[in-house]
């Protein structure tokens, strides 16, 4: 650092690809975005939340209570845990989205990989699809579970 | 390297010659998450309940378990593939770089350990 002729002061020196704030927002752009940040979501929060259930599941009865206490149904008159409810639901219910979106933007990576669905206006309709498919696919994923 | 010309900065610094298996893999392990979550969500929707007996009883078959474990391989591998894609984009110092990779060939394989040691330990009937 600090020396001119290597190699870090070069980097620092090149022109930066524009960022988000640079390009006019279009479907495929805001799919892009979403299949990142449901992944990186999915891989921390549900990958987490998978291995907390797993483990209180392989603990024994009291810790399979503590998860679901935390997570969905809170011990009556556990203040902090009936708070901790809200934002459990809103993550699961969050997760279930995340997953149908990312599964459904990778299956149209699949469709590009072979080198269909480049068409401006068949792009942006796909692109729009796997919104319109994830939300279906979490309200009828919570009907299901919750209306039965 | 390093006699100053163009050339000699760039030598040895071009293709890491695996970008190709990093790209399949994530594609392959992409079906496999297709699957096993698509599964996962299955076994749970037609669960009759969420209690401890139901559901332990339930990964503690043998093809529940089965498919348990190749579902924490197959997320957990995706995932780093995944994070190594976003800090690749975003982690441009060396010595941070060094840091999320050394986290990134570790904490997804101790997770995915631990995940798999606890369907173990349902599945032989151990708590």
């Amino acid at each position: 650092m600090g020396n001119k002729g290597n190699t870090m002061a070069q980097a620092s020196n090149r022109p930066l690809s524009p960022h988000l704030q640079i390009w006019r927002w279009g479907p495929a752009m805001l799919v892009s975005i979403l299949h990142r940040a449901t992944g990186d979501g999915l891989a921390v929060a549900g990958l987490g939340l998978l291995l907390w259930w797993l483990g209180a599941l392989a603990s024994g009865p009291e810790a399979y209570a503590t998860f679901t206490h935390w997570v969905w149904a809170a011990d009556p008159g556990n203040a902090l845990q009936v708070a901790a409810n809200v934002l459990g639901k809103i993550v699961l219910i969050g997760l279930s989205w995340a997953f149908f979106q990312h599964l459904a933007s990778g299956l149209r990576h699949f469709v590009l990989d072979i080198g269909a669905g480049y068409e401006l206006n068949a792009n942006a309709r796909w692109s729009i699809m796997t919104i319109v498919a994830s939300a279906l696919a979490t309200i009828a994923f919570w009907a299901f579970v919750l209306l039965r | 390297m390093g006699n100053g010309t163009s050339i000699g900065r760039v030598r040895g610094l071009g293709s890491s010659h695996e970008g190709a298996h990093h790209w399949l893999v994530q594609r392959f392990t992409a079906i496999g998450n297709l699957v096993l979550v698509v599964w996962l969500l299955a076994s749970l929707l037609m669960m009759p309940d969420y209690g401890y007996a139901t559901i332990h009883g339930w990964l503690a078959r043998p093809v529940p378990a089965t498919a348990m474990i190749l579902l924490i391989v197959s997320t957990f591998w995706h995932a780093r593939l995944g994070l190594q894609v976003l800090a690749e984009d975003y982690v441009h110092e060396n010595g941070s770089k060094f840091a999320v990779r050394a986290l990134l060939n570790s904490i997804p394989l101790a997770g995915a350990v631990f995940g798999i040691v606890s369907v173990i330990r349902i599945a032989l009937g151990g708590a």
